[in-house]
């Protein structure tokens, strides 16, 4: 699509609302919020350090941008704003539900940082988990979105996102990243 | 007839190169050293029983013994990413560094591009552009499996881009000091990847010599002059913008070079080539290229038992 075409409609100044055609930057802070409901940069890194312990300083360097709604994107640097763009940085985070979820890529690349709510799974577990099953789990910890971790080549290794309830570890890995993989010892 | 018998004049050995082009590849994947190290990669090879080789001229890539790179754990994990070897030159070519701001104007699905984020250490601003909707998509999910982030994705015809999404009305259009801090005026870097006959890509699919036509040679042609010249505009002075193909024809290579060096300010550069190549031809056919397409490199499949490819840097003049 080019600018013209999705520029043509042209929209309303006077209530400012998401828009699932561009990248806009998320307010520092809920004082600089303008469009009603939209995640800030402070309650992003502040959601990532509270459930997983992972240090606020990890995303510095890193610009955070809406595009559809509570579609959170991180991309290392910065850029004009707002930005009529396919893709902007990594898909990272959806928010505008009640439990904030991260994406397995967010967490592939930023949960080595997790020190917390993260559950390590071994052997035939790690295989079920890459492949997309679900599997009861013995957890005394948090409900709801863990990092799902394994050791490879002798550190711990973050594999993805999964959800816990009722004793089950539900694997969140998207279809196109699932694979039938060897146990490792 | 095999069209490929076209290029016989143009290789020191026919049989081999003849013999080399029926081979089929080995499997190669790059290690990706956004998630971790060539070390850490082959090491988790090691643990899972999956036999590879180094491929030695190139510390990040490795040819797997027959196994598909996606059923091993380092795949699972972003740490491999199946490139066909010769398809790394372009990126190295490019030598992008951390910080800068860089063009791949026909990115799509990504090997190259995802490899220019690598050398840029995941810094900068890299723009990966494809013209094509569906394979933005393919290039998307393999910049989020490697843990990409300094990749801003468009679908705009690559021979007209514009940075307007970007802040800047026109390259060189505003004083710098005109823009707003995060808009930028020009590449410093591009590479142009260009879509091709693909004749070089026999070994892995031998169908491309069934779907050939010198009518489709000619067509590509004319986007490929037509990309090259808006990457050169695109590109700041003193800025480099890497051509290449996966193809031997000089119709799609030294004629599309030349062109450039006629109607853009523009000079070809000299680069070494890890693996072993050829210049660039000046004569094909009764045509005549320009003398410094010399300075570009063809790869050939018998000489490094790989793909065939061209590649070939130029720098922007003021």
């Amino acid at each position: 699509m080019s600018d013209e075409e999705s520029g043509a409609g042209g929209e309303s100044a006077e209530d400012p609302t998401n828009s699932g055609q561009q990248f806009d930057r998320l307010p520092a802070t809920a004082a600089d919020r303008e469009v009603p409901g939209r995640a800030t940069r402070e309650e992003v890194v502040g959601w990532w350090e509270e459930r997983f312990g992972i240090p606020p300083e990890t995303f510095d360097g890193f610009t955070f941008w809406e595009k559809g709604k509570g579609k959170i994107w991180a991309f290392h640097g910065d850029t004009a704003d707002p930005i009529r763009i396919e893709g902007l940085g990594m898909s990272f985070l959806r928010t505008r539900q009640e439990h904030w979820k991260p994406t397995t890529n967010a967490v592939q690349r930023f949960g080595r940082e997790a020190s917390k709510n993260v559950v390590e799974l071994s052997g035939e577990a790690a295989k079920r988990f890459a492949a997309g099953e679900d599997q009861e789990v013995e957890w005394d910890g948090d409900w709801g979105y863990l990092v799902v971790a394994h050791e490879l080549v002798g550190e711990t290794e973050p594999m993805g996102v999964g959800l816990y309830l009722h004793g089950e570890l539900r694997s969140t890995v998207p279809k196109g990243r699932q694979e039938s993989l060897p146990v490792l010892d | 007839m095999n069209p490929l018998e076209r290029y016989a004049p143009l290789v020191d050995d026919e049989e081999a190169f003849f013999a080399a082009c029926e081979r089929p590849l080995p499997s190669v994947v790059r290690v990706n050293t956004i998630k971790t190290t060539p070390e850490r990669a082959r090491e988790a090879l090691d643990e899972e029983g999956v036999g590879y080789e180094p491929a030695g001229w190139h510390d990040e890539i490795l040819k797997l013994d027959g196994r598909s790179p996606g059923t091993t754990w380092p795949y699972f994990h972003g740490w491999l990413h199946g490139q066909e070897e010769v398809s790394a030159l372009p990126a190295l070519a490019v030598d992008p560094r951390p910080g800068e701001f860089v063009w791949d104007a026909c990115a799509a699905p990504g090997s190259k591009t995802t490899q220019l984020a690598a050398l840029m250490d995941d810094t900068g601003l890299l723009v990966g552009n494809d013209n094509n909707l569906g394979r933005l998509s393919a290039l998307r999910h393999n910049a989020e499996r490697l843990g990409v982030t300094n990749l801003a994705v468009t679908n705009q015809d690559a021979r007209n881009f514009s940075l307007k999404p970007f802040g800047s009305d026109q390259f060189g259009g505003r004083e710098s000091s005109e823009l707003d801090g995060a808009a930028r005026e020009a590449f410093d870097r591009a590479l142009v990847d260009a879509p091709c006959s693909c004749e070089g890509t026999v070994r892995k699919n031998p169908d491309v010599l069934d779907q050939w036509t010198m009518d489709h040679v000619y067509s590509v042609a004319g986007i490929q002059k037509g990309v090259l010249r808006r990457a050169i505009q695109a590109t700041k002075p003193g800025g480099t913008v890497v051509y290449s193909t996966c193809t031997f024809a000089p119709e799609e290579n030294e004629a599309i070079l030349s062109h450039a060096l006629e109607e853009e300010d523009c000079r070809m550069v000299e680069f070494d080539s890890p693996l072993e190549t050829v210049p660039g031809v000046t004569e094909w056919e009764g045509d005549e290229y320009h003398p410094d397409v010399t300075k570009a490199h063809r790869v050939y499949p018998h000489h490094n038992d790989t793909g065939g490819f061209f590649c070939a840097k130029l720098e922007v003049e003021a």
